[in-house]
């Protein structure tokens, strides 16, 4: 997703003189080639967060389109309230990007561990929340965020993430792409979860469950409509999430859910425990031990649908007495 | 580069700064006692300040506050902000009778500077540790777009304890950002007593000089001084200007000057009549 990234913001600043990248000297070996060939819209503003998101806020003010990038919590925690009051208030066309969501820095620890980022930025006023699930995602997405003026978070994986869309890809803010169809669950995926979410969908297939697979790239604004056709439509929803059960994904879609028109669904989130990695891990190992392995998940939609079937049989059993 | 600013601030001399300054003064007196609110003797520690830069230096267009070639001014200490506004009342930025809905129910005018709907406020603060960054970043823009409009960032003396603040000064001189200039209005009290004894800043000048800065220091209510160094900007090309403005908490009122008080309390009417005829305001 960062080369994806790195390219798209590349082809945008050679022909958009106000796209300007910042970084907080992080990016090495990546980001270098942006900088020579566009030295007066990048810089390196050294180790201090809260001065990029500021500069950056005030750089907006006069025209640019500006692009704050580190990893993990860095662009984010560090400099939250710098995002919230001069970048957010403001309506500063300002992109805060991260390197690292969820465990993909696993083994550096917690401290490089992006597991409540969407929860807290998505609470923010004014602020989009973007979490693509693949490459191709990611370069749309840039493309689209820097298009949309204002603030916006965009919560990238790493490098290595596979790409699971083909050519015909339509990517649009807000709206959620659905990568293959199924009548008995949906599973919603948003950021790097989208590969195992397919992956999960085949492995049910071979048990006979046909599960619709949508990519929730855009957590905020929530594309409801597509929550309410899963539910109305399958009747039962997995979220998947590489971050805190507590206001990310999951809890988006309860809410929409919850607001929306009353319709029969069940819903389990799948996402991590509000807690702190405890032993050391990579991104699979961790992913794994906390909740978001392809079975934790394959379990998550046999038991939410054997709930289901028990509550139908439930009415039934209670309509023939 | 941007447009040329057509109309440039008049140039008032010091007589008539001293007025505007007095004026920003009483303006400031009867909000934060219609508002019952805090941070009068702030207000009056910068109002000189203000009035030079208002009355003299900063070039702005009330009629088109947002032109793209104007100076932009950063109130970083945010809650000095009832100066702020009536010095952009006083300037025909908006009509001075907003100035009576400070801190009403339904109004603009926040209790820390704030940009939305109001004309003249460029951000809005009132954390502190902000406004320098953003101010930067603006600074910044306008080198590498080839701008000559400059940036002029208020500080007070307590936002100087945050971090950020420090990120933003060791910044500014790497970048050699000479279009910005920093006045901090060094009053020596703060929110819990003297700055000396909650986090003494001293030696505060040489810290600036050490970080990069062209650094001048002068007393903040010596109107004609304060507009010498301002014609003398930049100090030193490629390097940001730092002006330190030694000032007095509460100046232009005895019984407020120098008093911590009046960080927090709002005059009652009685402190109100005694503070007017002390500014020789009519009642």
């Amino acid at each position: 997703m960062r080369t994806a990234f790195v390219q798209a913001l590349t082809d945008l600043a050679s022909r958009d003189r106000r796209i300007t990248l910042i970084t907080g000297d992080l990016g090495f070996g990546v980001l270098e080639g942006f900088g020579r060939a566009y030295p007066h819209q990048f810089f390196n503003i050294g180790v201090a967060e809260q001065n990029m998101t500021s500069v950056a806020a005030g750089m907006a003010l006069t025209g640019r389109i500006v692009f704050t990038y580190s990893i993990g919590n860095f662009p984010t925690l560090r400099c939250l309230e710098q995002i919230r009051n001069d970048v957010c208030y403001h309506e500063a066309d300002v992109k805060v990007v991260t390197i690292g969501g969820g465990f993909a820095y696993g083994a550096l620890g917690m401290s490089h561990h992006a597991t409540e980022d969407l929860a807290i930025m998505r609470a923010l006023p004014n602020m989009v929340v973007v979490a693509p699930g693949d490459p191709l995602e990611t370069a749309a997405a840039v493309r689209a965020v820097a298009e949309r003026s204002g603030p916006c978070y965009l919560r990238l994986g790493r490098a290595g993430e596979h790409t699971v869309h083909g050519d015909g890809m339509r990517f649009e803010l807000g709206r959620a792409i659905t990568l293959r169809d199924g009548g008995d669950v949906t599973l919603i995926s948003t950021g790097a979860m989208l590969e195992r979410a397919l992956r999960v969908a085949e492995r049910l297939d071979a048990e006979g469950v046909h599960a619709r697979v949508v990519s929730m790239h855009t957590l905020k604004p929530l594309d409801t409509d597509a929550v309410a056709d899963a539910a109305r439509q399958t009747g039962a929803i997995v979220t998947l999430e590489e971050h805190s059960a507590i206001g990310g994904l999951g809890s988006a879609v309860a809410e929409a859910l919850l607001d929306g028109p009353v319709c029969p669904v069940r819903l389990r989130r799948v996402a991590l425990p509000s807690m702190f990695a405890p032993t050391v891990g990579g991104q699979d190992y961790l992913r794994d031990a906390l909740g978001l392995s392809e079975s934790a998940v394959a379990e998550a939609v046999r038991s939410l649908l054997a709930a289901r079937a028990r509550e139908m049989s439930g009415w039934n059993g209670a309509s023939g007495s | 580069m941007s447009a040329p600013v057509h109309a440039p601030a008049p140039g008032r001399d010091a007589r008539a700064l001293a007025e505007l300054a007095r004026t920003i003064r009483i303006r400031t007196l009867q909000m934060t006692h219609r508002a019952k609110s805090s941070h009068i003797g702030t207000c009056f520690s910068m109002a000189d300040l203000l009035a030079v830069l208002y009355g003299r230096v900063l070039q702005v267009d009330p009629a088109r506050p947002d032109l793209p070639g104007r100076d932009r001014f950063v109130l970083s200490k945010g809650h000095g902000c009832a100066a702020l506004y009536a010095v952009l009342a006083e300037r025909g930025f908006f009509p001075t009778p907003w100035l009576d809905r400070f801190y009403q129910d339904g109004s603009t005018l926040w209790g820390h500077a704030t940009h939305h709907g109001v004309p003249g406020v460029e951000v809005s603060t009132g954390s502190l540790g902000h406004g320098l960054s953003l101010a930067c970043g603006m600074a910044l823009a306008a080198k590498h777009d080839g701008h000559s409009w400059r940036v002029f960032a208020l500080l007070s003396d307590g936002e100087c304890d945050e971090g950020s603040t420090w990120e933003g000064a060791l910044f500014a001189p790497h970048h050699g950002l000479d279009n910005l200039v920093v006045i901090v209005d060094y009053n020596k009290i703060q929110s819990f007593g003297t700055v000396k004894q909650v986090l003494d800043l001293e030696p505060f000048a040489d810290k600036w000089r050490a970080f990069g800065w062209a650094v001048r220091e002068i007393d903040g209510h010596a109107i004609e001084t304060v507009v010498e160094v301002c014609e003398r900007l930049p100090f030193e090309r490629g390097r940001p200007s730092c002006l330190i403005a030694h000032t007095v908490k509460g100046k232009g009122v005895s019984f407020m000057e120098g008093d911590l008080l009046w960080h927090y309390r709002a005059p009652d009417a009685d402190e109100l009549r005694r503070a007017l005829q002390e500014l020789g305001a009519a009642q």
